[in-house]
């Protein structure tokens, strides 16, 4: 009878394998999801370098933003970026600890491959036990004008926005400070650690985009908009204006100076809108905007996009202008308000959409820093075409204000950015900011008769000259050279 | 014209080749999707290992069939299979040791044929038995000799003489179980005698309880002197079915699970690692205990939790994060890579394994074959649950090796040795005669002649079940 006994202990060892094979069951099935995103499943971090996340490519479709390259180590793709801070206003950074920012961030669906568009490749991959492949992100950032860009913006302080006003493509967008996204990439805890804490500690806050995250006064250049008010209540640029030293500003003893304490045109009795943009007299543009009063100066920024959401790829802070209820009873401020001071904020990304607007003919176009998606065998998933943003002007005012901005370029304030051969258009800015180091400001657009772009460019602080700071002598150059590297002269 | 048995063996032999090629092929085709999970590249030189791998299967299977005519067609290509899938897991964990794992399958494949060569009939194992017992007891306390004995992650399992490292145990659970079948199927009707009774419960002579407290007194030696849980649990749970299946006595069953929870207790008491492993049991997942005490049996289950139904695929899950992932826990990386579906299939190969093993008890008719059979294939079946309840925290993990398929020389060598011994009982021996049996056993080489003398049925050799008498209508 000892054979029952084995069967008897068959059947033992038989239930014991069941109870093994029910264990197994309920780790790898029933309970497989819960156990896996247990927060120390070491996985659940290295499985987002198991994926080769999609490249960042410029609009050449050749030069690399961003990309994950294979290590052969534990951590199977590593992201570099070969522009480095130059590109980092566009690329931001992908970070394991810190999450994304930048296009990596508003992009992460299609780059880690999440995205439905992809998702049969991704299925594809996964039976034929491919790594997970994200999708190609293809920008509008043209690599030389970036390039060229960087290198005229130096180490100043400030940012740079190129667009092409007709599709609202962004050709570059550079800031300083920037920074290196391959610090917060790395597969080295202590040193991204350490990294993120030298970025985001002290006053110069590298991670923040100055040509869109950041808020600025943006001075004379805000008459883009004060004009267009003008115009689009038919005036005309022969409108005139009395021309006194100062403006005495209504209920209060303050008054308005020129910049530089100067008079217009010698103290000439009136003189036209086109005369007081050339040369950017205050004084004439103070009137101005106590002539359109505060209600219509902020109706028409807010028609430009200020106080609004720009629909932007990357995190973007629209301009801001008071509304009339702050202006009620602080009537002298319009004055103020008009020539782009006090509480009057923007961007390089807000201002080269208002001067968009007037390259397009009045068609204020939104900004498009992504034009399509690939998955990774170079199919098309996703394409995103230029959108319309607004029509703050009418082509009259439109045309009407590019001849105010020829005349900049051509014998006022912006001679710096004049390119032989090619009229260009623009509007220097100077703005205070309480340092006494004014923030430089030029935008611009070119070949002026056809414009295929528009440059915004802002010196912070007064770059390299200090007090002695002004648009025209720093801004324009750079601008000028953007232009330049566009145009191929 | 060939017999009845002649048929069926080349029957079962044919059976066998075609399964043991499915085997080489299978363990072929792991090796390149292991290198190809790995570098991503086709290997090289594939021919050359699929060559020496189907050489060395195949040279199992030729002495299977020429040296043990009939034997189940089932145990080479199972076991080989489960190796060439170790193989596979442990070259995707690690090249260096996969070369050395590579060594060791050909030296087991060829310990597996030498064991038939010199073994031609399992009943000479049945002449030694206490030389057998001796020398199992002393390799299983090698690792406390001073000077040869190494600790490794608190067990003392491993013994070092010059380069070569060797862990004990392993082979010394081949030699208890042979001398455990000899033993008991000499005394088992002494052990099956019962003359008292408490009430309902017949009790065993006190004398009858000496093997079983000598047994319990091995399993403490090794647990407290040692510190190895996996094999003195396994040793003690072997030796209490072997004692049952021997004798019937369902008493032994109770005294020896007594004995086994008051070592469970006193072990729980003195010995912090035991400490450890009961709280990773139970809570290994938890929040507090899962960076620390938990921190292996958790990375194991994470490994196998994210391998889910099908797996990452061989070379695209982590499991190299897994301590001991090429040892121990190679069931947690199996499972991270091939999923429950891999997971599943080894199990039961496994199962297989023990099936035919325990069929091959059912088929002899000397006590000692029964035994022995059921005892190697309880070790096989004993053992594998042991470490993957561990592993899946259906039990404390104690650490055993998963057999053929870890990561290990003493490991795969051993249960090489242990396959061929269930080869050897399942095969059919005609007209070979057992050993002189009953009381005339002689400790020694076997005299010349043996199967001369033997070839007249010795009366005393034990009809099939007497102890049964003794049992009654238990």
């Amino acid at each position: 009878m000892m054979d029952r006994r084995i069967r008897i202990l068959g059947l033992g060892l038989l239930l014991l394998f069941l109870a093994a094979l029910l264990s197994v069951n309920y780790i790898q099935v029933f309970a497989a999801g819960r156990i896996a995103s247990n927060p120390a499943n070491p996985r659940l971090v290295l499985q987002l370098y198991d994926t080769r996340r999609g490249a960042i490519l410029a609009a050449d479709e050749q030069t690399v933003l961003a990309e994950s390259v294979p290590t052969g180590g534990l951590y199977r793709y590593r992201r570099v970026y070969p522009g480095g801070a130059v590109y980092a206003p566009v690329t931001g950074y992908a970070s394991l600890i810190y999450g994304q920012a930048g296009l990596e961030a508003s992009m992460n669906g299609y780059l880690s491959g999440n995205a439905p568009e992809l998702a049969t490749q991704s299925l594809v991959n996964e039976l034929l036990g491919r790594p997970k492949s994200g999708g190609t992100v293809i920008t509008t950032i043209v690599p030389r004008l970036q390039v060229a860009a960087a290198r005229a913006l130096g180490s100043l302080q400030g940012a740079v926005v190129a667009m092409d006003p007709r599709t609202g493509d962004v050709l570059a967008m550079v800031s300083n400070p920037s920074y290196d996204p391959a610090a917060l990439a790395t597969t080295d805890t202590a040193a991204e650690t350490r990294a993120w804490k030298h970025l985001t500690t002290g006053k110069e806050q590298p991670l923040l985009s100055r040509a869109n995250q950041l808020l600025y006064p943006p001075g004379s250049t805000f008459k883009l908009v004060t004009a267009s008010a003008a115009f689009q209540d038919g005036m005309t640029p022969a409108t005139r204006f009395p021309n006194p030293h100062v403006l005495q500003l209504p209920n209060t003893t303050h008054q308005l100076h020129n910049f530089g304490d100067e008079w217009c045109f010698n103290g000439a009795p009136t003189i036209t809108l086109l005369q007081a943009f050339q040369i950017s007299c205050n004084v004439v543009f103070g009137e101005l905007g106590l002539k359109l009063g505060a209600a219509r100066l902020a109706q028409q920024a807010e028609a430009f996009g200020f106080n609004g959401r720009i629909p932007f790829d990357v995190p973007a802070v629209a301009g801001r202008i008071p509304g009339p209820g702050y202006f009620a009873t602080r009537l002298p401020l319009v004055a103020i308000s008009a020539i782009g001071q006090d509480n009057v904020l923007a961007n390089p990304l807000q201002m080269a959409m208002v001067a968009s607007a007037i390259a397009d003919r009045g068609v204020e176009m939104a900004p498009r820093l992504v034009s399509e998606v690939r998955d990774p065998s170079g199919r098309i998933v996703k394409t995103f075409p230029p959108r319309i943003f607004a029509r703050p002007i009418s082509s009259r005012t439109a045309s009407d204000m590019t001849q105010l901005m020829i005349s900049v370029v051509q014998g006022g304030t912006g001679v710096a950015a004049q390119i032989p051969g090619v009229q260009v258009a623009g509007k220097t800015g100077t703005a205070q900011n309480g340092t006494g180091k004014p923030h430089a400001w030029f935008v611009a657009f070119a070949p002026a008769a056809h414009p295929t772009i528009v440059v915004a460019a802002m010196v912070l602080y007064g770059g390299s000259m200090g007090s002695d700071a002004t648009g025209g002598a720093i801004s324009a150059p750079i601008a000028k050279a953007v232009i330049e590297a566009w145009l191929g002269k | 014209m060939p017999t009845l048995q002649q048929r069926r063996a080349r029957a079962r032999a044919g059976t066998e080749l075609r399964l043991t090629v499915f085997a080489a092929a299978l363990t072929a085709c792991a090796y390149v999707l292991v290198v190809a999970g790995t570098t991503g590249k086709a290997p090289r030189g594939v021919a050359g290992f699929v060559a020496v791998i189907a050489a060395g299967y195949l040279a199992a299977h030729l002495a299977t069939t020429r040296l043990a005519r009939g034997a189940d067609p089932a145990f080479v290509p199972t076991a080989t299979a489960l190796a060439g899938i170790g193989y596979a897991v442990v070259y995707r964990l690690d090249h260096a040791l996969a070369d050395n794992q590579f060594a060791w399958l050909l030296i087991g494949l060829a310990l597996f044929v030498a064991t038939l060569i010199v073994i031609r009939d399992h009943r000479v194992l049945d002449r030694y038995t206490y030389t057998i017992g001796l020398v199992g007891i002393g390799t299983l306390l090698l690792p406390m000799v001073p000077g040869l004995g190494e600790s490794i992650n608190g067990e003392r399992l491993w013994i070092h003489l010059g380069p070569l490292s060797f862990q004990p145990s392993e082979i010394a659970k081949v030699l208890l179980v042979i001398f455990l079948a000899s033993y008991l199927d000499r005394t088992k009707e002494l052990l099956a005698t019962s003359t008292r009774r408490i009430g309902p419960i017949r009790l065993p002579e006190p004398r009858s309880l000496g093997p079983l407290l000598v047994a319990w007194g091995v399993a403490l030696v090794i647990l407290f002197a040692e510190d190895d849980l996996g094999t003195s649990l396994l040793f003690f749970g072997i030796f209490l079915a072997m004692l049952w299946a021997a004798t019937g006595r369902s008493a032994y069953l109770a005294v020896g699970l007594v004995l086994f929870a008051a070592a469970s207790v006193a072990a729980y008491l003195l010995v912090p690692h035991v400490q450890v492993r009961i709280v990773a049991w139970l809570h290994a997942l938890s929040p507090r205990y899962v960076e620390n005490q938990g921190y292996q049996v958790a990375q194991g289950e994470f490994a196998m939790a994210s391998g889910g139904i099908l797996g990452t695929g061989l070379g695209q899950g982590h499991p190299g994060l897994i301590p001991a992932a090429a040892t121990d826990f190679v069931f947690a990386s199996l499972g991270e890579e091939l999923g429950l579906l891999g997971t599943t299939v080894v199990l039961l190969m496994y199962l297989v394994l023990v099936w035919r093993g325990l069929r091959a008890a059912l088929g002899r008719d000397d006590g000692f074959g029964k035994l022995l059979a059921t005892g190697l294939s309880t070790t096989l079946g004993l053992q594998t649950f042991v470490i993957v309840g561990g592993i899946t925290r259906l039990i404390p993990l104690t650490g055993v090796t998963l057999p053929f398929v870890s990561y290990g020389g003493s490991s795969l060598i051993t249960n090489f040795i242990l396959l061929a011994l269930l080869v050897r009982i399942s095969a059919p021996t005609p007209r070979a005669p057992a050993p002189a049996p009953g009381g005339t056993r002689a400790e020694g080489p076997p005299p010349a002649g043996t199967r001369a003398a033997a070839s007249v049925d010795a009366p005393g050799d034990p009809s099939p079940e007497p102890a049964e008498h003794a049992e009654g209508g238990a």
